[in-house]
């Protein structure tokens, strides 16, 4: 009996990663950090303001040749924002914005990703900000991917997506031209 | 009224600044209070903090003064009506009031701070940023300098009552004193 199910498994298994014989399965380097979350919004409309996220961690399945069946999810610790000033970030971290206390952590979880030419797709997720769970797409670049020098294989791509500051219920009004905040990310994976 | 303190009465200084750091600390309180409800829009956004931390340095200068003043010419003595209990509450609380001012202080100098920026007085001169990048300092000593600035101001008022107690209800010199006489 056990060894029937066990046999079952293994075809199934078997079966399943045919159809996948070429996905890999990638981790984000953030142990040797070269990936980025960052943030871009408006200052009074006269400025950028720029931060970043400094932990996360996640990881992607990517195969070249079928781009629409990748998959990537990343979590984040929101209490790591650092915009270069840390009364700002205290403030980003009270209530007024990102609520970390009550919301540590942020998540993106793809569930589609549609191709749009050569090398770019959008990535369509569920983003888990503040508490609120929103679909969003993002836009996607594949930058490259090949060996690295130091015996592993790597693969990167960029990506950004609008969000309203007031879809993700952080309500305090910075002014009309900082409604919106753009999220940019830069991740390379390492193979697994 | 001498500047000194003798044994029986306060001075001129030692009067001058218990009530000009008692204005300032409720006065601190409020604009503390009131400044991080403010609209990012308010003209005060960023004037009132710029205040805030200006003055509570000047307070910070002012209590080592007080403190050392203290040491050289010590308080008068407690009331002979008083007894050992009512000395020792006097003598716990007013330490904790010192010694809360202190930390008080240095919790908000510690948020602004956190990143290695001074903190300017007035525009005249800037504090140095000394302790930085503690993790999640901005954070914690936000937290000290927001509850121990409640648990302070309270128990100023406390003080104050107290005061007023022995004034009305005792009937003693605990707080003519403290206006001199």
């Amino acid at each position: 009996m056990l060894q029937k199910t066990l046999a079952a498994l293994a075809l199934g298994t078997a079966l399943l990663g045919a159809g996948h014989a070429t996905a890999a399965d990638y981790a984000i380097d953030t142990e040797g950090q070269h990936a980025f979350v960052n943030f871009k919004i408006s200052h009074l409309g006269y400025s950028w303001l720029y931060g970043t996220f400094k932990e996360f961690e996640g990881g992607f399945s990517f195969d070249e040749k079928n781009p629409e069946a990748s998959k990537v999810n990343v979590t984040l610790n929101t209490a790591s924002v650092d915009t270069n000033h840390a009364e700002r970030d205290k403030h980003i971290r009270s209530d007024d914005f990102l609520s970390v206390g009550k919301h540590p952590t942020a998540t993106f979880e793809s569930t589609s990703v549609k191709s749009t030419g050569e090398g770019t797709a959008d990535i369509t997720g569920n983003l888990t900000l503040n508490g609120v769970t929103k679909p969003v797409v993002i836009a996607a670049t594949f930058i490259g991917q090949g060996d690295d020098p130091w015996g592993g294989y790597r693969a990167g791509f960029a990506g950004s997506t609008m969000l309203k500051l007031k879809d993700f219920a952080i309500e305090k009004d910075l002014g009309p031209a900082s409604s919106e905040v753009e999220l940019i990310i830069s991740v390379e994976g390492v193979r697994k | 009224m001498q500047w000194r303190n003798t044994p029986s009465h306060y001075g001129l200084l030692s009067i001058a600044l218990h009530w000009l750091v008692a204005v300032a600390v409720f006065g601190l309180f409020g604009l503390g209070y009131w400044m991080v409800g403010l609209d990012y829009y308010s003209s005060w956004y960023k004037t009132a903090p710029e205040l805030h931390k200006s003055i509570g340095i000047l307070l910070f200068v002012v209590m080592l003064g007080r403190m050392l003043w203290r040491w050289i010419n010590p308080p008068p003595a407690s009331l002979p009506e008083h007894d050992r209990l009512t000395r020792l509450g006097a003598s716990f609380g007013h330490t904790f009031l010192y010694l809360g001012l202190f930390v008080l202080m240095l919790s908000g100098y510690l948020i602004s701070t956190a990143d290695g920026r001074g903190i300017g007085v007035f525009g005249l001169f800037e504090v140095p940023a000394t302790i930085t990048r503690i993790p999640s300092q901005e954070d914690v000593a936000g937290l000290v300098h927001e509850y121990l600035g409640w648990a302070l101001v309270i128990f100023a008022g406390v003080h104050a009552l107290a005061a007023l107690k022995h004034h009305f209800i005792d009937r003693d010199r605990t707080l003519s004193r403290m206006f001199g006489r």
